[in-house]
């Protein structure tokens, strides 16, 4: 079983809560143990970005966040090693990549690389589905899970071909636009439904996730999970008490029960 | 998708989901709109009678060789940019949408948005990197004047490629009122197509033009490349004749360091602003500055297809350094009269070294836009 599978097993109703950072933000020593604090606070799941230099989909403290690692020297294989040693100290905790297709195709084996240093998923940010095919299969020969991203404007067919070609979870965007802290998210329980229907893997909601309040309106929504991204990162910018904000966040979502999916 | 988007490998649609919809919406626009003969009636009135089509071919008299010039620099706003920019703002209206978003490098762009934005009744804003709204104040009052909104980009670089990237992220948001008025024949499908097929009538024109004046084909067709709009749609009607298509790419202070914009000479494949292309890039796949003395060139990827004319053979692809860009853009000055855009003179410099070569070639060349924008920056480089 996946580490994902299994992480949703041991979860039962309630929701697993994703934290996102940026790898090497702002230097490998320093995000080596901000991931510990994300698990010390009580993540289920930890999505790492790999920095790239043109982040289009993403907003002003994601990309600071990248350009901060790339000013420190952070290469590809400096990632690769992070999330090695990461695995060491944490053998259960699933661990997901979220870049840029450019720096997939430039490295010969990005995959394979990502399996053997022990991370679980992959989302390529502009890889939509209509070109996904050949990264799918790709990540799957290596024994990575491809997570793709439906979001609110995404037609049936195309949330088909979503459940079809995702296996990690289903990374539902609240909203359209870029990645940020500023606006929540619309957490419609249409999209959950649907996928749920076409047998997609557990959606999970990024994209607007920073308090207690939207932790609760994306279960409501029938999320099986949250991705808080930005929240965190500027909390760590900042210096501020990252493993105290992913607990206050974790508690959300023991609050209440969400729907038994399948 | 209805059509492919794919030049060989080269290509595709690569954007995070969210915007699949906005390029599946316009892609049926224009091919809707590639049927409806309204729509090119009206296309055909704009550019004869606001924009000033067909534009002249001008043999040169004094620079050797056999040298015409296809004179774009002649058009409403200064360059063939106006070409693409009314269509795609016809198609923006045909869709509904009531704002246009723009980047631009030194501006020409922005200001042909700007230009149909104020004409077609659009809100128009014009992301453009931080560093050149500094290096082109004129271009940023000029769109200011006619309505527009320029924001600058102070992410990345600053430059060209950061514009972009900001406009997606603007256009990932907001796809629902405003469309996305991509400036060159780059970008996610439809975009690299869509943009030949509006910029095609350069090429139309001087092939029919070539054969009125000098009853003949000509023997090689220059164009500067950086997106590559002005060199696609000067080839494209060439495809298929005996005819040398040769893009030139800015070689900066010299291609053996990393100050340049060749990117179809020093590139590796890649994928940047939604297509697979080639593009300038380290080991890990991190995009690289680029430089050149002409901020329209000053690009770190290329327009899909001219990736493939490359990798198929059918065009060549050579580079022109600022050096020899900036003397081609004083000759044509003093000996022809003509003040061209520092990218044009990129593709001026390498028919004079063709011409030089082949005295009895007749060689036309893109004279993609005029050099009102550059003529402070000569001053500095050339006073």
């Amino acid at each position: 079983m996946s580490r994902y599978a299994a992480m949703f097993e041991r979860l039962g109703g309630e929701g697993a809560f994703g934290a996102f950072v940026m790898l090497g933000d702002p230097d490998l020593q320093s995000s080596a143990r901000l991931l510990d604090a994300l698990v010390e606070g009580g993540a289920d799941m930890i999505e790492v970005g790999i920095p790239f230099s043109d982040p289009i989909a993403d907003g002003p403290v994601i990309q600071a966040a990248a350009q901060r690692a790339l000013a420190a020297g952070v290469r590809v294989g400096d990632c690769f090693e992070l999330i090695a040693r990461f695995r060491e100290r944490h053998a259960d905790v699933p661990v997901g990549i979220l870049t840029y297709a450019n720096l997939v195709v430039a490295r010969g084996g990005f995959m394979r690389d990502a399996a053997e240093a022990g991370a679980d998923s992959l989302l390529i940010a502009d890889v939509p589905t209509i070109e996904a095919e050949r990264f799918t299969q790709e990540m799957t020969q290596a024994g990575i899970e491809p997570v793709l991203i439906a979001a609110g404007n995404t037609p049936d067919a195309a949330l088909r071909r979503i459940a079809g070609l995702s296996k990690a979870y289903t990374y539902c965007a609240s909203r359209a636009g870029i990645t940020g802290t500023h606006a929540g998210g619309q957490f419609d329980s249409a999209i959950t439904a649907k996928l749920r229907r076409f047998g997609a893997p557990p959606p999970v909601f990024g994209f607007g996730i920073s308090t207690p309040e939207h932790v609760r309106a994306a279960l409501d929504a029938g999320a099986r999970g949250v991705i808080c991204g930005s929240a965190i990162v500027d909390c760590a910018a900042r210096g501020g008490d990252v493993a105290g904000l992913v607990r206050t966040l974790k508690a959300a979502t023991r609050e209440r029960l969400a729907p038994a999916m399948n | 998708m209805r059509l492919s988007g794919r030049f060989g490998r080269f290509g595709g649609c690569y954007v995070p989901e969210i915007l699949v919809p906005a390029l599946e919406q316009l892609e049926a626009a224009f091919l809707d709109a590639q049927d409806d003969p309204a729509f090119a009636a009206e296309l055909n009135d704009l550019l004869a009678n606001y924009a000033g089509r067909p534009t002249p071919l001008t043999r040169c008299r004094n620079l050797p060789g056999n040298i015409y010039l296809k004179r774009e620099d002649l058009l409403h706003g200064g360059a063939h940019k106006t070409n693409q920019v009314l269509a795609q703002a016809l198609l923006a209206r045909r869709m509904g949408k009531t704002r246009l978003i723009a980047e631009t490098g030194a501006g020409q762009h922005g200001v042909a948005t700007a230009i149909a934005g104020a004409l077609l009744g659009f809100d128009t804003v014009i992301y453009m990197g931080a560093e050149d709204v500094e290096r082109q104040k004129l271009n940023v009052f000029r769109m200011e004047l006619m309505g527009a909104t320029v924001v600058p980009v102070e992410a990345g670089g600053r430059t060209l490629k950061d514009a972009i990237n900001e406009a997606l992220r603007d256009w990932s948001a907001s796809f629902e009122t405003t469309h996305y008025l991509l400036g060159t024949a780059a970008g996610p499908h439809p975009f690299p197509t869509m943009v030949r097929e509006f910029q095609r009538v350069i090429g139309r024109e001087a092939r029919a033009q070539m054969l009125d004046q000098l009853g003949q084909l000509p023997d090689a067709v220059v164009a500067c490349v950086g997106g590559g709009s002005n060199a696609i749609g000067l080839f494209a009607d060439f495809f298929d004749d005996d005819v040398r298509l040769i893009g030139v790419e800015a070689a900066g202070k010299g291609l053996h360091g990393d100050e340049h914009g060749a990117t179809l000479l020093c590139g590796t494949p890649g994928i940047l602003h939604g297509a697979e292309t080639l593009v300038l890039e380290d080991d890990d796949g991190q995009i690289a500055d680029t430089w050149s003395v002409s901020a329209g060139l000053d690009y770190p990827a290329v327009g899909p297809e001219h990736a493939f004319l490359k990798e198929s053979g059918r065009a060549e692809y050579v580079g022109a350094t600022d050096t020899e860009a900036l003397a081609a853009f004083k000759l044509l000055a003093e000996q022809e009269g003509i003040l061209c855009a520092f990218e044009s003179a990129h593709a001026i410099a390498h028919a004079l070294k063709l011409a030089e070569a082949e005295p009895d070639s007749a060689i036309l060349v893109g004279l993609s836009g005029r050099g009102d924008k550059d003529v402070s920056q000569a001053q500095a480089l050339l006073g």
